[in-house]
């Protein structure tokens, strides 16, 4: 469908693009200023034939992840349009009258992009009649009826707060084992000889042998994933969590103690929140995964949400030196056979499995809840704690038996 | 005398690309454009067996430039990617300079010896290079096609390095110099998305995700690469591989698989597909256990029968 961009002066073009770009960063995608440039460069060489070719170029220009690509054909959907409207942007009207034209009533399901295409003044909140059931109101879908959904207040951090949980996580080295990687250092002790550091010293002296230079493996902290559970039945530890799970992240910065990390939670489904989380600032860090998360304290379902790990995100954020925290109470209902399978792979594609039990009261039990029977064969470390009240205790659970958190199998 | 030069169009990319046998989509295509008319690196992305490696030996024919092919592991650093000095052979040249000069006589400063012997040991003819070397040698005749093929198997002190490298297509060799291009080569990056690349790297190049082709531009695929399967096999296979590819499989066929199965299905002299071919040769489609379980259905064979029986109805709608 051949249409001419730029009906009018040639400039208006590059102004175009350039808006389009702050669309995309207002709707969260990290388009900076480097790959407009690119884009600009690009559309000198192509993509000005076709609206096909155009869609194309700019596709290749302004996004780096496949996931961002059904949030740019939205948006492009929605910027690029038809000459008539395309006129009225160049000659500066607002946004606001081409998406309240009856004619072409905007699909921009994705809440963001709304959200950066008009301002906010113009935002109406929908009442839940028009919302349409068949119609998920952001891009990732709803989920069963009956499933009750809260949204989550959590009391900001105090400041308090935050230094404690920073002290308290100096103990959590034990979670992060050093294993040795395939990178060399230059080492004291007789080993593996470095020739280039040998032969480097024999040319500065003329050729004479004053002693080999040798060499030792590196080792660097394991990476960690965390799967914390924020169903109904553990809301009350939410908080702790997510606070938990946010200093830990930030804790790379200090040294090479702290290894990567990567965070998900689940309750009904499973959200990744690493990115989320990348904010120093706790408060900040919260309010963003308040806001992507929507299946706080409902229902619990553990096998679906292993199961989506491990077909979605295993391959990706696991290694054979992955450690996975799990935190959860096990209570799951129904068919148990699919959960000890779920488990099974997860124990299979990790170098170990910790599950941390904050509904449990003692150590030594009979697990009678089906969940609890099907989980435990495949973990490596199991750590039930009674009662965990504060970011302290987890620590103490985890960081106290740090030492003894060597991987050994059951 | 084929064209060796750039192409000039989206368009003409796609008809080169088709002429060796290349089926792209037009987004590929209009990527591998850009990528080489702006003199930038091509990130391609996507899951195992979509013909990402592909691309870059199909371009590399197209225009007639050689392929430097940097596969990546865990570990792999300068010594492996970029050059490494002989050691052997420094050592040995040190043992023949002491030798010739014990023969001349005590004569001679011994500092100008010294830095004479410095000099010898590290010049050229004591490198080895590697890849990224060979890559921007300036030597070279023409810009090769640089393939660094599974990114994401590499650590991030080498997407580090890689980043200085990709930036200014020079590599700094302290005992020697700089080796800078004379002409940027053509760049193709890899990953199967087993590790998140970092930003930095994906920013310098141009993204393109390789998905899954549909029904008709698998076929066209599959009859250029296999051009001995009769017409109805060809399509009765791709019908049921876009089916299997619906299904939540643990790892999904890619076109490699597709193709590697219609040539053993011609070694079992198939014309077209019942459910026990199906059933005895889906371990070349499927590569986890659980997959072929799934699909084998319960009891075994019945899901295969099911999903032949609509891959077969589907082939009827395909053209060529």
């Amino acid at each position: 469908m051949p249409v001419a961009p730029a009906p009018a002066a040639p400039g208006h073009l590059a102004e175009n693009v350039v808006h389009f770009a702050r669309l995309l960063r207002g709707a969260g995608l990290a388009v900076g200023p480097d790959r407009v440039h690119t884009a600009l460069a690009a559309l000198q060489v192509a993509g000005l034939h076709s609206r096909q070719d155009f869609h194309a170029v700019l596709g290749a220009c302004l996004i780096d992840r496949v996931e961002h690509r059904v949030l740019f054909d939205q948006a492009f959907l929605l910027f690029w349009r038809e000459p008539e409207p395309v006129a009225n942007l160049l000659t500066g009207l607002p946004l606001n009258t081409d998406l309240t034209d009856p004619a072409r009533p905007p699909r921009a399901e994705n809440r963001r992009l709304t959200d950066a295409l008009l301002p906010p003044a113009a935002v109406q909140p929908l009442a839940d009649a028009d919302l349409d059931p068949g119609e998920p109101a952001q891009v990732d879908g709803g989920w069963a009826d009956g499933d009750a959904l809260r949204q989550a207040d959590f009391d900001t951090m105090t400041a308090d707060e935050w230094r404690a949980a920073q002290r308290l996580l100096l103990q959590l080295r034990g979670l992060f084992e050093r294993l040795p990687t395939r990178r060399s250092r230059p080492a004291a002790r007789p080993g593996v000889p470095d020739w280039r550091a040998t032969l480097r010293q024999m040319a500065r002296h003329g050729g004479e042998l004053h002693g080999l230079s040798w060499l030792k493996p590196r080792d660097k902290p394991a990476p960690l994933v965390v799967l914390a559970d924020i169903s109904g039945s553990m809301s009350r530890y939410s908080r702790m969590l997510l606070h938990f799970a946010h200093a830990l992240g930030q804790g790379q910065g200090q040294g090479q103690a702290a290894g990567r990390v990567e965070s998900f939670v689940f309750g009904i489904r499973l959200t990744r929140i690493t990115r989320l989380l990348k904010h120093r600032d706790p408060d900040l860090a919260m309010g963003q995964v308040v806001r992507a998360v929507a299946d706080w304290s409902g229902g619990t379902r553990i096998t679906t949400s292993l199961h989506d790990f491990n077909q979605r995100w295993a391959r990706r954020v696991l290694s054979s030196q992955a450690t996975v925290l799990l935190i959860s109470d096990g209570l799951e209902h129904g068919d148990t056979t699919a959960l000890a399978f779920e488990m099974e792979r997860l124990h299979k594609s990790c170098r170990r499995l910790i599950w941390l039990n904050p509904l449990l009261r003692f150590a030594q039990f009979e697990p009678r809840a089906g969940g609890i029977k099907a989980m435990l064969p495949h973990v490596d470390h199991f750590l039930p704690a009674h009662n965990l009240h504060s970011l302290a205790d987890l620590v103490q659970v985890l960081g106290g038996r740090g030492s003894s958190l060597t991987p050994h199998r059951h | 005398m084929p064209d060796t030069s750039l192409p000039s169009s989206i368009d003409d990319t796609l008809a080169r690309l088709a002429a060796l046998d290349y089926v792209a989509d037009r987004q590929l295509a209009t990527s591998v454009f850009l990528a080489l008319k702006l003199q930038r690196p091509l990130f391609l992305e996507g899951e195992p067996g979509t013909g990402k490696t592909e691309i870059a030996r199909t371009l590399a024919t197209m225009l007639d430039r050689p392929l430097i092919r940097l596969p990546c592991y865990e570990g792999l650093d300068l010594a492996g990617a970029a050059y490494e000095w002989n050691y052997g052979r420094q050592m040995l040249e040190i043992r023949l300079a002491e030798r010739d000069a014990a023969s001349a006589g005590v004569g001679g400063d011994g500092s100008t010896r010294r830095d004479s012997l410095a000099a010898e040991l590290f010049s050229e003819r004591f490198l080895t290079k590697r890849a990224l070397l060979q890559a921007i040698d300036p030597a070279n005749s023409v810009p090769p096609v640089l393939l660094i093929d599974e990114l994401d198997r590499a650590d991030e002190p080498f997407e580090a390095f890689l980043l200085e490298v990709l930036s200014d297509f020079q590599i700094t060799i302290p005992e020697l110099g700089t080796v800078k291009a004379t002409q940027p080569p053509i760049v193709i990056l890899t990953s199967n998305r087993t590790r998140e690349i970092h930003d930095a790297v994906k920013r310098r190049c141009l993204y393109h995700w390789v998905g899954f082709p549909d029904a008709q531009r698998e076929l066209d695929i599959l009859r250029r690469r296999v051009p001995g399967a009769s017409a109805e096999l060809s399509r009765q296979v791709v019908a049921f591989v876009q089916r299997l590819r619906a299904l939540e499989l643990y790892k999904l066929p890619g076109i490699a698989e597709t193709i590697d199965w219609t040539r053993a299905l011609m070694a079992l002299d198939a014309v077209v597909l019942d459910p026990a071919l199906v059933q005895h040769t889906l371990g070349l489609l499927l590569k986890y256990q659980d997959d072929i379980l799934r699909v084998q259905g319960d009891p075994p064979g019945s899901e295969a029968a099911r999903l032949l029986q609509q891959a077969q109805a589907d082939a009827r709608g395909l053209a060529g």
